[in-house]
């Protein structure tokens, strides 16, 4: 520090970050006392309850809310919806009902007179002749040719050609999206509050605003704890709004949160994509060739997943990529952690797998052969797969325990390896960081950044901490508020990279001039001070204590402001990683059981080696739900969401999630490239990872996810390589 | 939830009259594994809950000349830990396979054999049969989970119970009061449950103000029973298909055998023929997938669900050998 530049320090001087370190508000999260927005119940509080359509498709012909209001103790119905107005899946709200109790608002919900005409629906998102006969789909969304496809085929020493899929699931956030909002009518603060389930808090309030005719600056958007947003809490969204107006017009705080089904059913969904794949490739496995087709639906919307990364991670010499959307009568889509990437790692990865087996190859071998044909992405980042691959080979003893296609064993239960990988940007964005040092040698950091429990506020906390000098107990960090400066939304997996730069260079600058008047004071040459265990020093020589180093800040406190992104070094962007599972398939019951998945994660410096690997470790047991069990199932016969509930919704359960072995992959060139972010890239190829060890243990690939043992069964007895 | 009323009698005598109020408008609370959700979806409506939970006399397991009188609210827990129930093997199995602190602490085994079906059409209010516009929505549907055998009439879901495959293959009795003080009768498991043609028949021969009040279980001497629950969690989850055995064995060979699906029919379904076939044969895995292929040939399934049919498949068959010590421990 001692030549005031703009850095993280040297690693090896380093007390807190690379550390592993426990989340400061985990005793709170654990113990109940964190107060998420369904927990506010402030004195007077009414609560609402939604009616919503139970039809795939309908028009409202009736629509009668009085009766609802002459209930004793109900204030409030907001209408979502009119008479003569549309529904276009099963769960689009109509109305909601603020009342005295959860119970009486219930009651109001019954009591509202409305009548549907069911209209014709569209819920099939899979067979695409089906939707084609329903004039449902939007087509050539994508078509796109480089080079010569065909012929690169015609002279292919070996031609694959599958069918590959995944399904639509939901966010499923274990705290629905939902708002209290209450309304100020004294002259101090903001005239608005909305306490809100969101990952944005710094810019959900000008929606607010701008509905209600009000400044920015009147509405604060408070966010201290969120259980789970996953890229679908960026919006006020209409029930925001909804609760907000329904609080204004009763004078009473009003909090609105969806109720199980509808949070399955209306606040977004990641689309689903299915594939027709060739693949060519000469005999030592260069891939020359790929075309696909594939459609999905993205809800009444009538996109499908991003053709323009297909194939994923991969640019072929020669590839044709074309796309069809499917208009349905299913809820919308919101962007899912990783938007795309899972559903493209699980169309290309599976189909390069099945090449292998073709080529009779290993996978890992057939990745490596094909290192020198990475995307423009992919490439930018440097040739990081050989090591992860390598990596993650030995952690998984790949070598030993890998086998040829379908031959897993002679029993019922056969075992399987299998191997993805993937890619993610993570680069950080705008993002401002208050830092305060006082005279009593307290340190705080302050940002409008949000914790999707991650360990945002732990990480913020530990570059102040390492900044400062100080134990990680002696600094706070607050966040979770509109009234903080700009903090960026959560999504993107560019938080981690956003705040820490910001508060990094805010705190490096406090310390500064923290130290020119220790400087001053102390009579010493300021460029050589440094700070570190609870002092300021020169070279070895304490010169005082961090606490006689505040006492000369004075009743002024010192404040800097941080911002991030600059291209300071302090952070950076592009991660791979690679994903590697070990299975048993049960081919009388169709049940997979993971009995191991290992992870190789890049993520540049890591701040907090437990968070990180938290991330990671969350990400493959999202993908294992993705992979085996979790899946939005539409009815056609009633054009609902069939499965919206916690015990049809299938989800892991503990001992569903077998052994995870998870590595952050950091050498020196990681930690010299500075932060970058880790959200959303390890839950990418662990589906295809699962996908490809299933088609290892068994010989038949089981072409769409979620890999139930209806499926699994299915394709063992089709027999379908 | 619809508001109703609560009553919580102490007799059985207050319960079965509780029972008949509101025209019969009632229901019974035991455990409340499943009620509680069913009348927060609305898939059911209540004018009272008449929680059987203070009635002393169905509070305990005891000892019968024959067998053994499980009260109604004896939970998953206490029938695990009785000694009175350490040579019904299936039963503990089953209980194990819950796999569910909370069902295994509060669910009842009497609430487990009187509960509703899981099928979604129910559960999303279209009714047991699960009919809109006349049509069989679980016939023309999604059907993945539904009936693969006894499902040629309206009914295509599958009973819900998960002891009710081992309790009628150990020939269980259940004890029904109702609907007068007087009344009171012991009616063989295997006949306890309907499989309705209208949707008012319901799932069990129930009829209102009656009420389950034990489960009388024979005990017979060297009775060998297994149980094998294809279950798709290692948590906490409903089997897709299920089979229990009690066998009775010479040596290696089986003297008298009883083999029963679940959750494959409306009702348990019982493999009469897979059962004799299997008398007089010396019982190895060969053999227990043979019964296996007898029990599920005669399976009728529908258009989503051919799958359940080898999951049957293999549930008979494990069961068989999990009830000789012959299941490879892996696959539990």
């Amino acid at each position: 520090m001692a030549e005031r530049t703009i850095s993280w320090g040297p690693r090896a001087s380093n007390k807190l970050i690379g550390s592993e370190t426990t989340r400061i508000d985990g005793l709170d999260k654990a113990s109940g006392f964190a107060k998420y927005t369904a927990d506010m119940n402030q004195a007077g509080t009414l609560y609402a309850r939604l009616l919503t359509c139970k039809h795939g498709h309908a028009k409202i012909t009736r629509l009668n809310v009085d009766a609802a209001k002459k209930i004793a103790g109900v204030h409030t119905v907001y209408l979502f919806k009119n008479e003569g107005d549309e529904c276009n899946w099963d769960g689009d709200i109509v109305a909601a009902v603020a009342a005295e109790t959860a119970d009486l608002a219930e009651d109001g919900v019954r009591a509202i007179e409305v009548s549907f005409e069911e209209q014709p629906h569209v819920v099939d998102e899979q067979d695409l002749e089906a939707a084609r006969a329903a004039e449902a789909t939007k087509e050539g969304i994508v078509d796109r040719t480089v080079g010569d496809p065909d012929k690169a085929i015609a002279e292919a020493d070996v031609v694959h050609e599958g069918y590959y899929g995944i399904h639509t699931i939901s966010h499923m956030c274990l705290e629905p999206h939902g708002a209290h909002c209450s309304w100020n009518d004294g002259d101090d603060g903001p005239k608005l509050i909305a306490r809100h389930s969101t990952q944005a808090v710094s810019t959900t309030g000008k929606q607010f605003a701008s509905k209600f005719g009000l400044d920015a600056a009147d509405v604060r958007v408070v966010c201290n704890f969120i259980g789970g947003g996953f890229g679908s809490k960026f919006a006020a969204d209409e029930w925001g709004w909804a609760a907000a107006q329904m609080s204004k017009d009763t004078g009473r705080p009003v909090r609105l949160m969806l109720d199980r089904a509808t949070e399955l059913k209306t606040p977004g969904t990641r689309p689903s994509g299915f594939a027709n794949v060739t693949l060519a490739a000469k005999k030592d496995g260069t891939i020359t060739a790929w075309k696909s087709h594939h459609w999905g639906t993205n809800g009444p919307q009538g996109g499908t997943i991003d053709g323009n990364q297909m194939p994923y991670v991969f640019e072929f010499e020669n590839k044709k990529v074309e796309a069809t959307g499917i208009k349905t009568n299913c809820g919308p889509n919101r962007a899912w952690r990783a938007p795309n990437h899972p559903q493209l790692c699980a169309i290309t990865d599976t189909a390069m797998t099945d090449l292998a087996a073709k080529l009779k190859m290993d996978p890992v071998d057939l990745y490596k052969a094909n290192l020198g044909q990475l995307d423009k992405v992919a490439k930018e980042n440097g040739d990081l797969y050989r090591a992860q691959l390598d990596r993650a080979s030995e952690l998984m003893d790949w070598k030993k325990n890998f086998h040829a296609h379908g031959e897993g064993g002679t029993g019922a239960v056969k075992r399987g390896l299998g191997v993805a990988l993937h890619r993610w940007g993570g680069q950080s964005v705008k993002c401002e960081a208050e830092v305060r040092l006082f005279e009593d040698g307290a340190a705080q950091v302050s940002i409008g950044s949000q914790d999707l429990g991650t360990g945002t506020r732990t990480v913020i906390a530990m570059v102040l901490a390492e900044t400062c000098g100080l134990p990680l107990e002696k600094v706070t960090a607050k966040i979770g508020s509109s009234e903080y400066v700009y903090g960026n939304p959560s999504g993107g997996s560019i938080t981690v990279g956003s705040v820490s730069g910001g508060t990094r260079r805010a705190a490096l600058a406090a310390v500064w001039k923290l130290l020119d008047k220790v400087a001053t004071k102390y009579d010493v040459d300021g460029s050589g001070l440094t700070v570190g265990d609870e002092a300021v020093w020169s070279g070895k020589k304490k010169v005082c204590s961090w606490k006689d180093a505040c006492r000369l800040i004075g009743s002024v406190p010192i404040t800097e402001l941080g911002e991030s992104p600059l291209d300071d070094g302090l952070t950076s962007k592009l991660v791979g990683g690679v994903q590697m599972a070990d299975v048993s398939v049960d081919t009388d019951t169709g049940i997979v059981r993971i009995n191991r998945m290992v992870a190789v994660q890049d993520c540049g410096l890591v701040i907090n080696q437990m968070t990180a690997k938290s991330q990671v470790y969350g990400g493959l047991i999202m993908g294992i739900a993705y992979a085996l069990s979790e899946e939005r199932i539409m009815d056609n016969q009633t054009g609902r969401y069939i499965n919206a509930d916690m015990e049809n919704y299938r989800l892991p359960r503990i001992g569903d999630i077998g052994e995870l072995i998870v590595e952050m992959y950091q050498p020196d060139s990681e930690y010299n490239r500075g932060v970058v972010g880790l959200g959303e890239p390890p839950v990418i190829s662990t589906g295809a990872a699962i996908a490809n060890a299933v088609a290892n243990a068994t010989g038949v690939r089981v072409p769409v996810l979620p890999m139930t043992p209806k499926r699994v069964l299915d394709a063992l007895k089709g027999g379908q390589a | 939830m619809r508001p109703f009323e609560y009553v919580s009698p102490t007799t059985e005598a207050e319960a079965v009259e509780a029972l008949n109020g509101h025209d019969g408008q009632t229901m019974v609370l035991a455990g409340g594994t499943d009620l509680i959700s069913l009348l927060q979806r609305d898939a059911v409506q209540t004018q009272r809950v008449v929680d059987i939970k203070k009635i002393d006399t169905l509070k305990s397991i005891e000892q019968v000349d024959d067998g053994v009188l499980i009260g109604a609210t004896v939970t998953l827990d206490e029938a695990l830990e009785s000694p009175l129930l350490a040579g019904h093997d299936s039963i503990a199995q089953v209980i194990d396979g819950h796999r569910a602190i909370q069902i295994q602490s509060s669910g009842t085994l009497v609430g487990d054999l009187c509960q509703m079906p899981q099928c979604w059409y129910f559960r999303n209010g279209f009714g047991v049969l699960g009919r809109k516009d006349g049509e069989s929505l679980a016939e023309l549907g999604d059907n993945r989970y539904h009936a693969v055998f006894g499902n040629a009439g309206p009914a295509k879901f599958v009973c819900a119970s998960r002891f009710a495959p081992s309790m009628v293959a150990w020939g269980a009795k259940v004890r029904v009061i109702g609907p007068t003080p007087e009344d009171e009768q012991f009616v063989p498991l295997e006949y306890f449950f309907v499989t309705p043609r209208l949707e008012s028949q319901g799932v069990t021969v129930l009829k209102q103000g009656q009420l389950v009040t034990h489960i009388w279980l024979p005990t017979v001497a060297d009775m060998k029973s297994g149980s094998y629950e294809v279950l798709e969690s290692k948590g906490l989850d409903r089997p897709q298909a299920a089979a229990s055995v009690c066998l009775q064995t010479e040596g290696d060979f089986v003297r008298d055998a009883r083999i029963v699906m679940g959750h494959v029919a409306p009702t348990p379904w019982i493999a009469h023929e897979a059962a004799r076939a299997l008398v007089g044969q010396r019982l190895d895995e060969d053999m227990a997938g043979h019964i296996g292929d007898l029990a599920v040939s005669k399976a009728t399934p529908l258009s989503m669900n051919e799958y359940k049919v080898a999951m049957a498949r293999a549930a008979v068959k494990r069961s068989l050998l999990r009830a000789v010590g012959k299941l490879d421990a892996a696959l539990v």
